[in-house]
């Protein structure tokens, strides 16, 4: 009982799980049991697809968190994502062991290409899974804690925050783009061979990691939307709408933004975590300023402040982008440009705001209003 | 212009020794070459020219080189002109009969052909008929250096400069006593200097110390990396206690004038890459410092600047000297209209939603990257630069600076001061500032707060235009190019403090020396990095930059 | 009081699911509408490079230069009696992307085989992709080599085939003595240089003869760097720099040498990465007698080439674009895919794999393009001097064509490596000293 306690009100946010944990149910289903050929199958093809989506939408989420109901518009989220990945490359790229093309039992391809004599130091533990979950966490989480702690302190807000947000992934970027960062430049880390003894190749593999994205999803979804409706989270959106009389009153503004953000960026390093293994490939584009802010895209295209409407912008968008780029390779960015424009000036509350509005008009009161 | 030292290789070292035999000859026959007596055709000359049209360099190289030691000795007048033309590429063949033509442009796509040897003209022929004669970096080497040869004794002072500079730290005895002999007939000071420093570097090698030392006297802080690198050489072998002192002292006192043409350059690298910064961001201090807009497409609207300026050279061929000073303009009203018709159709319906607007514009920016990329094409375009933006301003022969970076650093200040031109002395600029101030108090005033947005927003983009054409001529011009610069501009007006036009000078001129102060010992990248961090670093010590806006309108 | 969601919204949040899943098991059929009737009659084939993004400049050209020759192809009449069909996707510079669209082709549109990719990392991206789904791939850029894929046939110069060449030439006829290695900071130029760096050690140059440098992509402000490097070539040797600075950065570069008034007889400087597409970009009156080292040039003289720039210029109806080395290895892979596929009787790719190996091809540049078991291919190496109309005039060619090495032999991971594809080894990187083939394919045994 206490469990759904989160969830009470939020309509869109309960149609959200239900729709998720029927795709969780219906995907693997369609993909193993439905033979290839029938037109209900589903290719492994569409099941990464959509685990990538959903990894995308936790980080949306992520963002909705701290944008939403927090008021810091980060424009550098994509950094805790990335360092999630790279966590979860560096594990990936310790089990290839000796199969890697040179046969070096301990380092990895781009090392023996580069000459390099022995395992950098932060390299060390990552052939442990659970060491590399908790880098996964502690990465993300830590980054976002010393440069919050720093910000928050000194009262860095509004473009000032975003635009430094923006320094750090930029600066990270170009950080893990030198060679001698040990990450394996420009090439990142690719050729995974296989997560917890699980051959990456495999459906089952595959179909698992989808179903982890889901669950993922849903538990990023739920501890948000407990955030946001605890006391904590109230004060958050006290802290949003007007900072300077939270503050007054007594409350400690900073430790309040220091504590959903480094939750906001562990959330992000997770979903990175499941990005990598999905896509297989982590690399320091994914730590490019245009990829941050085109997350914050989702969050308005589908709606500031509802955490469910950044679920559907970040699937929307990024169907989008796969259905244009394969059918209109040459004019894709026209239809998207041109729905994020549209999308900003006739829908200031995105799709979220607009879904609301006509279930509004369509009358039916009995269903109660979010009150987020 | 070439201050490079020839000593060594063996390829070289051919060329030198063909360069002593023709100085051998070029001072016997200069008198003579000068006597006018041009009448005399040698056929040796004849013959060497037709090997031209050989495909081998090889044989081409020394076709070269005879005709210039041919010229030297005979004193044929048509032996320079026949050697420079090869050298920048303007000698043709004929493809019917192979004969060696001079060529000129004569109406459309016709070339009129002047027969090299004979000055007969040839009539007009097209293109096809005719191929270039190519030469390759060997044979340029051996071509200005027999050109230079040749010119020793020329009448023309800027000639005989140019060769005595290309013999700089020659080691030939056959060219030393040449210009020995020169030198002393040698009236115009720069010449004799260069001369001089010939001679000194040659007579370091003297037996006698005495001889050494005068020499050592003349390179005593001489800034040509030739005298440096001789009296280095010296300095590992010379036993005699006094030469070496004077070496070392002569080393020294280059060393110190190097350290501070060092500071000197790297002072002006700062500036210039920083004048590259304020000129990207300041269209964006205005659209996003004063208006409050972020402008995500603002690198969009540079971009459009250097199109424009790619169009108008397209527009106005072989008028590349004075393209730019048409672009300029034109980039303004172009990126202008475009930044007008963005806030008239996009941005006037978010005023009070900076946020938003940043969405809107990276919409904004997408389109017009993939606009760019169908309606002109996704390659890069060629811009060019005109003569007086290529080479270099020689403060010292250790030191120059080039002119394109200087004329940017002078372009920057001067929009930077039209700028606060407009905005402090115009009656757009105050009502401008009204706006941003207090909007509603400023249309209570009458202030037609629509228009001023429209006009504010074009002027921030015309400026961003206006960058576009400075930058065209530095990088690429592409799709992407307004990319590169986008995050860098909104670093500098943060750092400056937004809404502070004096914050971005200041900010974009630090930012830059900064980045060139730790470029050589941590390297581009890491500097790059060391600057961010520290532009968080000092925005968690003042939160808004370096000129922080006071008053009510830095509340929000 | 808990709110247990309504009937409504469960019944909507059903239709919302089985919606989405059927639009995305109906996803294959919409973006391939004629999968279905056209699966007999056509032959597809994959066309992976990226047309917005950073790369779009390099890869529009050569997405392009495949539509030319699956055209022309079809004009013959088509492969086995069938017409090609191309399917065009846009990866959008973005690596991620690469792998998925990879994966789209080859298990939704289902094409026989893909010609794409331009960097490394794509075709990193892209190689676990192509293995488990046992595609076929046809990449046509010079790269770092070490890596010889079942799946891929790597028809752009290998190290051997491009850099060591070069530097010989320097070495041999410009008399150069001293070596500036500058390059951009990614993989390709990290192991050329390497590869060079012992190459030259090994031809005794000394260290303090050989400056390295890296810089990011993109990088535009090259005034302290070539500072750097004219104070370097002042020192007495004969200096040369090798440049394995990517595409974007070039032309900075380039301006700022001639600006610093560093000429090609001062201090040439021969490139692996700038090609006529690349000098499309740039005036390039002051950079006259720097050098490129390809495999093949827009100026080669021969009757294959002209024919080949006239179909060019048909096509793309510009004739004023250029044609670049990228582009005749797109060409000699599709002749040579197309031989492969003839000779199989089937587009199968283990079939078409078997039958590649040894078919030859004419370059552009005259001789022979074959296919080497390691999917490398050999190669006339070709050095040439920059014009001031933008093209090359080739000074230096090699008597015979180089063959493509997969492994350096001047990398100390990999000197002892080899890939070939034929029985009995079959496999891409075989060790000849411990006999074995390391990495996957053992562990996949």
């Amino acid at each position: 009982m206490g469990l759904l306690q989160p969830l009470k009100g939020d309509t869109g946010g309960q149609i959200m799980l239900a729709v998720l944990a029927l795709i969780a149910i219906l995907v693997p289903i369609l993909n193993l049991l439905v033979p290839e050929g029938n037109p209900l199958h589903v290719s492994t093809f569409t099941v990464t697809l959509l685990g990538k989506y959903l990894t995308y939408a936790l980080l949306a989420v992520a963002v909705d968190l701290v944008w939403g109901y927090l008021g810091i518009l980060s424009l550098g989220h994509g950094a805790f994502f990335a360092l999630g990945g790279y966590a979860m490359g560096m594990y990936l790229m310790r089990q290839i062991g000796d199969r890697g093309v040179y046969g070096d039992p301990l380092l990895p391809d781009f090392m023996v290409f580069l000459d390099w004599q022995q395992l950098p130091w932060f390299w060390q533990g990552f052939d442990q899974f659970w060491y590399a979950a908790l880098m996964i966490l502690l990465v993300p989480g830590l980054l976002a804690f010393v440069f919050g702690w720093l910000a928050f302190r000194s009262r860095v807000t509004g473009v000032y925050l975003s635009i430094i947000t923006q320094a750090l992934t930029y600066a990270l970027m170009l950080a893990f783009f030198r060679n001698e960062m040990g990450f394996g430049g420009n090439n990142g880390l690719t050729d995974f061979k296989d997560l917890l003894g699980f051959d990456l190749q495999a459906d089952s593999t595959r179909i698992g990691l989808f179903l982890a994205s889901a669950l993922a999803l849903a538990l990023g979804y739920w501890a948000c939307r407990w955030i946001v409706t605890s006391k904590l989270g109230r004060v958050a959106v006290a802290v949003r709408d007007a900072e300077s009389r939270v503050r007054f009153i007594g409350y400690r503004v900073d430790r309040v933004k220091l504590a959903i953000w480094t939750f906001s960026a562990v959330l992000a390093g997770v979903a990175g975590a499941l990005y990598v293994p999905q896509v297989g490939i982590i690399n320091p584009g994914e730590f490019s300023p245009l990829n941050s802010i085109e997350l914050v895209v989702w969050v308005a295209i589908g709606g500031r402040a509802t955490l469910y409407g950044a679920v559907i912008g970040a699937v929307l968008v990024n169907y989008g982008k796969t259905v244009f780029t394969g059918v209109f390779p040459e004019a894709w960015l026209f239809v998207l440009g041109g729905l994020f424009v549209l999308v900003t000036v006739f829908l200031p509350a995105g799709i979220a705001g607009l879904l609301k509005t006509l279930r509004r008009r369509s009358g039916s009161e009995t269903i109660q209003e979010a009150s987020a | 212009m070439s201050r490079f030292g020839f000593g060594g290789s063996g390829s070289v070292g051919v060329m030198m020794l063909g360069l002593s035999l023709l100085l051998v000859t070029a001072a016997s026959s200069a008198a003579s070459s000068q006597g006018a007596d041009h009448l005399a055709p040698s056929s040796a000359i004849d013959i060497r020219v037709a090997q031209l049209t050989d495909t081998s360099f090889k044989i081409k190289e020394a076709a070269a080189q005879a005709i210039a030691e041919t010229g030297a000795e005979t004193g044929d007048p048509r032996a320079i002109p026949l050697l420079k033309a090869l050298l920048v590429g303007d000698l043709y063949y004929r493809k019917v009969d192979d004969r060696i033509v001079y060529v000129a442009p004569a109406g459309n796509s016709s070339w009129a052909l002047t027969d090299a040897l004979s000055g007969e003209a040839l009539g007009d022929v097209g293109r096809r008929d005719l191929r270039k004669i190519t030469v390759n970096n060997r044979m340029r080497s051996a071509l200005r250096a027999s050109i230079a040869a040749l010119t020793l004794a020329s009448p023309d002072p800027q000639l005989r400069l140019k060769a005595a500079r290309e013999m700089i730290g020659s080691d030939d005895p056959v060219v030393i006593s040449a210009v020995r002999a020169q030198l002393a007939v040698e009236d115009d000071k720069p010449v004799a200097d260069a001369l001089a420093l010939v001679v000194a570097i040659a007579d370091l090698k003297q037996p006698e110390a005495d001889s050494r030392l005068t020499a050592i006297e003349v390179l005593h802080g001489n800034l040509y990396p030739e005298a440096h690198n001789a009296l280095n050489a010296l300095l590992g072998s010379e036993e005699d206690v006094a030469v070496r002192a004077a070496t070392k002292a002569a080393l020294d006192a280059i060393d110190r004038k190097r350290q501070l043409n060092g500071s000197i350059e790297t002072l002006f690298f700062g500036l210039s890459l920083g004048s590259v910064l304020v000129l990207a961001a300041i269209g964006l201090a205005i659209t996003f410092g004063v208006m409050g807009v972020i402008n995500m497409a603002h690198g969009e609207l540079i971009m459009i600047g250097a199109y424009t300026t790619y169009l108008v050279q397209q527009l106005m061929p072989g008028l590349t000297e004075w393209s730019l000073l048409v672009a300029v303009p034109a980039a303004f009203l172009v990126s202008g209209a475009f930044g007008v018709a963005i806030e008239r159709t996009v941005i006037r319906f978010l005023y009070g939603r900076p946020l938003e607007t940043l969405l809107a514009t990276f919409g904004i920016s997408l389109i017009l990257q993939q606009l760019v990329r169908t309606t002109i094409s996704a390659q890069n375009v060629v811009v060019q630069n005109p003569s007086w933006m290529s080479g270099s301003l020689q403060l010292n022969p250790g030191l120059a600076l080039t002119y394109n970076r200087l004329y940017i650093l002078l372009f920057a200040l001067i929009v930077f001061a039209l700028l606060l031109l407009v905005l402090k002395r115009t009656a757009l600029g105050l009502q401008v500032r009204a706006v941003s101030q207090n909007r509603a108090m400023a249309r209570a005033m009458g202030v037609h707060s629509a228009r001023v947005d429209a006009l504010t927003f074009g002027l921030g983009a015309g400026i961003a235009g206006v960058a576009g054409v400075a930058l065209s001529q530095l990088t690429n011009v592409g799709p992407n190019m307004g990319q590169a610069y986008i995050i860098d501009s909104f670093m500098v007006v943060v750092f400056g403090g937004v809404g502070n036009l004096w914050g971005t000078l200041v900010a974009g001129m630090t930012l830059g020396v900064a980045n060139k102060l730790m470029e050589p010992w941590a390297g581009a990248v890491l500097a790059k990095i060391l600057v961010l961090v520290f532009i968080i670093l000092f925005i968690q010590k003042r939160p808004r930059g370096l000129f922080p806006q006071r008053g009510r309108a830095a509340a929000d | 009081m808990i709110s247990i969601p309504s009937f409504k919204p469960l019944l909507l949040s059903a239709g919302i699911a089985l919606g989405l899943t059927a639009s995305l098991s109906g996803f294959a059929e919409d973006a391939a509408p004629a999968a279905d009737q056209a699966d007999d009659e056509t032959i597809k084939v994959g066309v992976l490079h990226s047309l917005s993004g950073t790369m779009a400049i390099s890869e529009t050209t050569l997405k392009d230069t495949v539509l030319m020759l699956i055209e022309e192809q079809n004009e013959k009449g088509g492969v086995l009696g069938k017409k090609l069909e191309a399917v065009v996707v846009d990866p959008a510079s973005d690596w991620p992307l690469f792998a998925e669209k990879a994966r789209g082709l080859i298990e939704q549109d289902k094409v026989a085989a893909v010609f794409g990719c331009w960097t490394s990392v794509s075709r990193k991206s892209v190689l676990p992709v192509f293995e488990e789904l046992n595609g076929l791939l046809f990449y046509p850029v010079q790269y770092e080599g070490e890596e010889s894929s079942k799946n891929v046939f790597y028809t752009g110069a290998a190290p051997n085939q491009q850099a060591i060449p070069a530097v010989d030439y320097l070495k041999d006829e410009l008399g150069v003595e001293r070596w500036v290695l500058a390059g951009t900071d990614y993989v390709y130029p990290r192991t050329t240089n390497k590869i060079l760096e012992a190459y030259l050690k090994q031809n005794g140059v000394a260290e303090e003869d050989i400056m390295i440098n890296y810089t990011p992509f993109g990088h535009s402000d090259w005034q302290s760097i070539v500072a750097d490097i004219k104070k370097f070539g002042s020192e007495g040797k004969k200096t040369a720099v090798v440049s394995t600075i990517n595409g974007d950065a070039n032309v900075p570069f380039y301006k700022e040498l001639g600006n610093q008034g560093i000429s090609a007889e001062d201090i040439p400087v021969i490139a692996f990465s700038v090609g006529e597409e690349e000098l499309s970009g740039i005036d390039t009156g002051p950079l006259v007698g720097h050098l490129a080292a390809w495999n093949y040039f827009m100026s080669v003289p021969t009757d294959e080439n002209d024919t080949f720039i006239e179909t060019w210029h048909a096509f793309i109806e510009d004739p004023k674009r250029v044609t670049n080395d990228p582009m005749e290895a797109h060409k000699i892979g599709f002749d040579l895919w197309v031989q492969a596929v003839e000779k199989a009787g089937t587009t199968d790719t283990d079939a078409v794999e078997n039958a590649i190996i040894g078919l030859t091809t004419s370059n552009l540049s005259g001789g022979t393009a074959k296919m080497l078991p390691n999917h490398h291919i050999t190669k006339p190496v070709l050095i040439g001097e920059i014009q001031d109309d933008g093209q090359f005039a080739i000074v230096y060619q090699t008597e015979e064509e180089v063959p493509g090495d997969a492994w350096s032999d001047y990398l100390e991971g990999s000197k002892d490596l080899i890939g070939d594809w034929t029985d009995p080894i079959n496999c891409g990187n075989y060790n000849t000293q411990t006999k074995k083939c390391l990495g996957a394919e053992q562990a996949a045994e």
